[in-house]
């Protein structure tokens, strides 16, 4: 396997709204493996997957994929790009006036010419892959969250992606539904050599999978490694993450004025 | 009076920005027409969404507005001993003007506002941004075809309308009230002028059909993504599409018949 990263950031700047988001973002993403970006909510994990596949620009820093600088390039590059991508949403993001089938069938149906019978096995492969070739009749309306993810799932890696990225996948997933996921990725990855980008706030799942991690907050990178060196990690702030404390670095109150400010002083 | 200019200054500039996002749209739209990869079926699909579902309401609303226009042009004309001049105005209100206006109205309130709901949700449910992860332009796959819909049916849908008003205007005028139907489609026939009153009012509603549904299409793309921005941009559709057709038909009155 080619020993260079799939994905580099370095020195990534990003900022919207008069608010500086990322400042100094570096991060190196190994090929064929899974990393996981870690962190807690609001600190722009999904912005991060939006610089990765070209759907946001950073204000300064470059973001490479395969080598190519995403931002610098043009349209019809950028697309082709993206055809060597997945990406799963978090909402799952399915054609609501499309079926199942169809669904997965639809960047098989855009981006080549094959035979429909041919597009019917693929599809159905994929199907199998996630565990709902049963389900193919059935429009997005009638899936449980789950079953949408899987779904989505499977439309992502229709095109046999090298890359693929998931924003969220484990977010209000039922405890079942979570481990199916976690078993899809992990033998997704195994078996079809996919560099995997994994964007959640859940530990222990993601840790069970991940071959790497980083973990994000106040816009930088504040620790990164393998799972059972991020649980050693020294920082206090990676530790309150991991371990889920209320109060630490990250305040459990929000920036506030004075008590004595808003209830006066009393006793 | 500092804090009045900088206001002014804001809104000028967010609305320079609008305008220059929504005519990078349209060329981009315009760009992907319709046509390869599946691209003509994605254009019979909206022609059948805004086109053929906007036909009941268009149909009906030129039936009654014929017969309105029967009656009133009746109860006018007679008063001058002039009610076989019937057909003539009948025909001619409803090309030059009420066609291509009220079916715009109508296209803004029915298609321009689903159209919008649409997109508007597509984008909230990441539908628009997965297409693009997938490598496929949401402009050429979801808006382009939207937008050639719209051109294509406004015009039709208007001259369907003149025509059925016509026939509503009949139903009152001479079956009703007794005018003699030779008088009515002869003195229809030799005011109506191809060029001048068809053309021109086929002219104005493609016009119409452009505007609505640019800016119906427009404000779902870019519309802020949650319920809230959903509606505001729905709302939005209807009011700036109303305007603009009001407007713009008043203009095109002045140079196509004023004239100018």
């Amino acid at each position: 396997m080619d020993p260079s990263p799939h994905i580099v950031l370095e020195d990534v700047v990003f900022a919207r709204n008069g608010r500086t988001i990322f400042d100094g973002v570096s991060l190196s993403i190994p090929r064929g493996r899974i990393s996981a970006i870690m962190g807690p909510s609001g600190t722009g994990k999904t912005t991060l997957l939006k610089m990765i596949g070209g759907q946001l620009k950073p204000s300064s820093g470059r973001v490479l994929v395969d080598g190519e600088e995403v931002p610098k390039l043009g349209r019809k590059a950028l697309y082709r790009l993206r055809e060597t991508m997945g990406m799963l949403f978090q909402s799952g993001a399915l054609f609501t006036d499309l079926s199942v089938f169809e669904n997965v069938a639809f960047p098989l149906r855009v981006h080549t010419r094959l035979p429909d019978d041919m597009i019917r096995d693929i599809v159905l492969m994929k199907l199998e892959a996630v565990g709902l070739r049963g389900a193919r009749d059935l429009m997005p309306a009638e899936l449980s969250g789950g079953m949408t993810r899987r779904v989505a799932l499977a439309r992502s890696i229709a095109l046999d992606p090298a890359l693929i990225m998931y924003d969220e996948p484990f977010a209000g997933q039922d405890p079942i539904a979570m481990g199916v996921l976690v078993k899809l990725i992990r033998d997704l990855n195994r078996t079809m050599g996919l560099t995997s980008v994994l964007v959640s706030h859940d530990v222990p799942e993601s840790f069970s999978i991940c071959h790497h991690a980083f973990i994000i907050a106040d816009g930088r990178v504040i620790g990164e490694g393998t799972p059972d060196e991020l649980r050693q990690h020294g920082s206090e702030q990676v530790q309150q993450f991991l371990q889920g404390q209320p109060d630490g670095p990250v305040p459990f109150h929000y920036p506030a004025p004075d008590r004595v400010t808003d209830w006066g002083d009393v006793q | 009076m500092t804090d009045a200019l900088a206001r002014l200054g804001r809104y000028g500039l967010t609305l320079l920005s609008t305008w220059g996002r929504a005519g990078l749209f349209l060329s981009g739209a315009l760009w992907g027409a319709p046509g390869q990869n599946g691209g003509f079926r994605l254009l019979v699909k909206q022609l059948y969404a805004i086109g053929v579902l906007s036909l009941a309401i268009v149909v009906v609303s030129g039936l009654f507005i014929g017969m309105v226009l029967g009656l009133q042009g009746y109860t006018i004309l007679s008063d001058y001993g002039s009610e076989e001049a019937i057909g003539q105005m009948i025909a001619l209100t409803l090309v030059r003007e009420l066609g291509p206006v009220v079916t715009a109205l109508l296209f803004a309130g029915r298609a321009g506002s689903a159209l919008t709901a649409e997109i508007g949700l597509m984008k909230a449910t990441e539908q628009l941004a997965s297409l693009e992860m997938m490598g496929v332009d949401p402009l050429r796959r979801v808006a382009a075809p939207r937008l050639w819909a719209g051109f294509i049916a406004m015009p039709v849908l208007a001259m369907i309308f003149s025509a059925v008003g016509i026939w509503g205007g009949m139903l009152v005028g001479v079956d009703w009230l007794g005018v003699y139907a030779g008088s009515f489609w002869s003195s229809m026939q030799s005011s109506v002028a191809f060029l001048d009153d068809v053309v021109n009012g086929l002219i104005k509603s493609l016009v119409f059909g452009v505007v609505c549904s640019w800016i119906a299409v427009f404000q779902g793309y870019d519309c802020v993504p949650t319920s809230a921005g959903i509606s505001a941009a729905t709302t939005r559709t209807v009011v700036y599409s109303s305007l603009a057709v009001l407007g713009l038909d008043f203009v095109l009155t002045a140079v196509m018949f004023g004239g100018f």
